[in-house]
């Protein structure tokens, strides 16, 4: 199969080495021509985000020398890199695109983008009629893989940031974030983030109260929400299902008697509290209300931890079934390799036949439709039963690493090699 | 064959309870998905078993005690089913399972009779009677299961520590939204069914013995049942208090089903 890949990412480089190797996405076709014309190279694919620049190539005798195409293709000197770049072939290579494609050599372990960024990297190479017939079933088979390790593992179902927990949580108390309005007490970045992601999961609209009130008509016009002088907090925060804290104030500016009073005039419905400041802005005592929950940044961010440690356990589930991929992946390869022998020899000995067949057919003088038909059973049931045996024997070794060998000397018996060239000319003669 | 098809549903609904217990500790689709296509089976079997009850008895089937709560049981499913075509959640599941499959079980063991019909009864009415005030306990029981369900979830928010079944749960205001609407599915069928009872007792007795106590304790039920309704309607009233009142209006629908073994006019047992 002759996989070879060659790349960095962010766990051997630091980014000052990684954009080094940065590739353009529009200079990518022009990065896989080159790739293609250099010497060993029979087709490849090139896949460059941010924290990876990877180059798979297969390769004619796998051993193509992928570090001067890179040293060639960027102008610069690849031993200064050595230490960064990596190398694999054969299995590991398989093993690595396997990993890359089902995240689980992401930064964060488990995240959605990377298939799609590999998927693309494929269309594009595609596109140029640099993925070859092996290179295309890795691929297949390596998001067929990366979808398997979706929905059989949790790997990817936590969230693993502050402002995603934060619209997990919002979910479980109010279902979806559909009319639901969002109050930001604070205008600052962290809570500028909450909002946008709770806003591009439904949430209605925005109401911001800043002490600086210019900054919270700023931040409002943001998000085409409303801006609230400071003053009116506790008239209006009754409004918002959802309210995010983080002003500099050095108390809690929202007591247990605030959260009773909310709730009556909300008939009762939930609200939600992310307290994100520091010193904390909503007393503790308010979660114990019916009906209220407050989150301080302490309990997101366990949250996150304990979602990534999940991942982590997830992770280790994935790689179970990507060795076992693996196995799978390699056996079909090698049937890959049988079947055109397989065909070619059934079409060699069919040629025969006929050729045969026309032979004697003149000197068996006229021929009732019946006898014609023995006489086809008759040899027909000959060539199978000869061929029987050696294919048996071919889809059996197909699974071994001799089957190459084996391939080699029924090609080489038959000359079925010349066969395959000729076949456009006309099938040369059998006996 | 009646009661063999009840126990064929019994060993489906098992697996119910299965999940209701395994759901308790930990998530599990894959057991959901099977209890789920048990319950279908189950509901199937208790259909087959109720009119094949009624074909061989020749009269209604309720007449004998083990089909009464195999009626009810199926009507708690039937309700269960119709919530998890809206809500795509079997969660109520781990309240309501763990209680059909009490009552088939009973139902399966015990032979009773139900109900002596006397002269005079009218057997349209006595249907209607049953059938309504068993529609309005199933959608109650419902109800009730979902605050439960509500009660977990809240308190798994406010203790901050998430994860497990309780990741599986649905939103508080799902469960909330669930739980009043259950309400106020059941409350017209209790009414006419009480009225309907009130009815075969006039048609029965040419009387009405408002001082029995099943006709006093029905009606203590039914104004525990209007003021849950009222409380939730005005004041928004949920999670906690809701889920008590919930618990009230239930005990009491158990009180005046248990009225059933003191009343002098509403007789399950043959004297």
């Amino acid at each position: 199969m002759n996989f070879q890949l060659i790349g960095v990412n962010h766990k051997t480089a630091p980014v000052e080495v990684r954009e080094k190797f940065n590739i353009p996405e529009s200079r990518i076709p022009e990065a896989l021509r080159h790739l293609q014309a250099h010497p060993g190279v029979d087709g490849g694919i090139i896949l460059c985000t941010c924290n990876r620049v990877e180059i798979l190539a297969q390769t004619t005798n796998g051993s193509a020398d992928l570090r001067s195409f890179l040293g060639r293709h960027f102008q610069l000197d690849t031993k200064l890199y050595s230490e960064h770049l990596y190398e694999l072939r054969e299995q590991e290579a398989v093993r690595h695109v396997f990993r890359v494609a089902s995240s689980l050599d992401s930064m964060v372990v488990g995240e959605p983008q990377i298939l799609g960024q590999v998927k693309e990297a494929y269309a594009t190479a595609r596109a140029l009629g640099a993925v070859q017939p092996h290179l295309e079933q890795l691929m297949t088979r390596a998001f067929a893989v990366a979808k398997r390790v979706r929905t059989e593992t949790a790997i990817g179902s936590s969230s693993v940031s502050v402002a995603s927990v934060a619209v997990d949580l919002a979910k479980k108390i109010f279902g979806s974030l559909k009319g639901k309005h969002v109050y930001l007490v604070g205008a600052g970045k962290m809570s500028e983030l909450a909002a946008r992601h709770l806003l591009s999961n439904g949430a209605a609209s925005i109401f911001v109260a800043n002490r600086t009130h210019e900054r919270a008509v700023e931040l409002a016009q943001k998000f085409d929400g409303e801006a609230i002088l400071f003053e009116q907090l506790y008239e209006t925060c009754d409004r918002a299902d959802i309210v995010i804290t983080s002003t500099g104030a050095p108390h809690a500016i929202f007591q247990p008697e605030h959260g009773a009073l909310f709730l009556s005039r909300r008939k009762n419905r939930p609200m939600f509290f992310i307290d994100i400041a520091v010193p904390r802005n909503v007393s503790p005592e308010m979660n114990d209300l019916d009906g209220i929950f407050v989150y301080d940044i302490d309990d997101l961010q366990q949250a996150v931890s304990s979602n990534v440690a999940d991942r982590r356990k997830e992770a280790e589930h994935a790689e179970r079934i990507i060795n076992s991929e693996m196995e799978r992946f390699q056996a079909r390869l090698q049937t890959l390799e049988v079947v055109p022998t397989i065909v070619s020899l059934q079409d060699h000995f069919e040629t025969i036949r006929q050729a045969e067949i026309d032979r004697v057919r003149g000197r068996l003088g006229e021929l009732s439709s019946e006898q014609e038909r023995a006489l086809d059973t008759l040899t027909r049931g000959i060539i199978n039963k000869i061929m029987h045996t050696p294919m048996r024997t071919l889809k059996t070794a197909a699974r071994e690493p001799e089957a190459t060998t084996l391939i080699d000397v029924v090609r080489r018996l038959f000359n079925l090699e010349n066969k395959n060239e000729t076949k456009s000319g006309g099938a040369a003669g059998g006996s | 064959m009646a009661l063999l098809w009840l126990r064929v549903a019994l060993v489906c609904y098992t697996v119910g309870l299965l999940y209701a217990l395994v759901a308790l500790t930990r998530a599990s689709s894959w057991l959901e998905r099977v209890a789920l296509h048990a319950a279908y089976l189950g509901m199937v079997f208790q259909f087959v078993s109720l009119t094949e009850g009624f074909r061989l008895s020749g009269q209604f089937s309720l007449a004998s005690a083990h089909s009464a709560e195999s009626v009810l049981a199926f009507l708690i499913m039937a309700i269960f089913m119709i919530v998890y075509l809206i809500y795509k959640t079997t969660s109520p599941g781990i309240v309501i399972f763990p209680v059909v499959f009490l009552l088939v079980f009973v139902a399966c063991t015990g032979e009773q009779a139900f109900m002596r019909m006397l002269p005079g009864m009218r057997e349209g009415w006595l249907i209607a009677h049953i059938t309504l005030i068993f529609a309005g306990y199933a959608a109650l029981i419902l109800s009730f299961g979902s605050s439960l369900i509500y009660l977990l979830q809240e308190r798994s928010l406010k203790s901050k520590k998430a994860g497990g079944m309780l990741a599986q749960l649905p939103a508080l205001e799902v469960l909330d939204q669930m739980s009043f609407r259950l309400l106020l599915f059941g409350f017209p069928f209790m009414t006419l069914g009480l009225i309907a009872g009130v009815i075969v007792e006039e048609a029965t007795y040419g009387r009405v013995a408002y001082l029995d106590p099943k006709f006093l304790l029905s009606i203590l039920m039914w104004a525990v049942y209007l003021l849950l309704l009222y409380t939730r309607w005005s004041a928004g009233w949920r999670g906690r208090r809701a889920a008590y009142l919930a618990t009230g209006a239930f005990a009491a629908a158990v009180i005046a089903w248990a009225a059933n073994y003191f009343s002098a006019i509403h007789r399950f047992v043959r004297s």
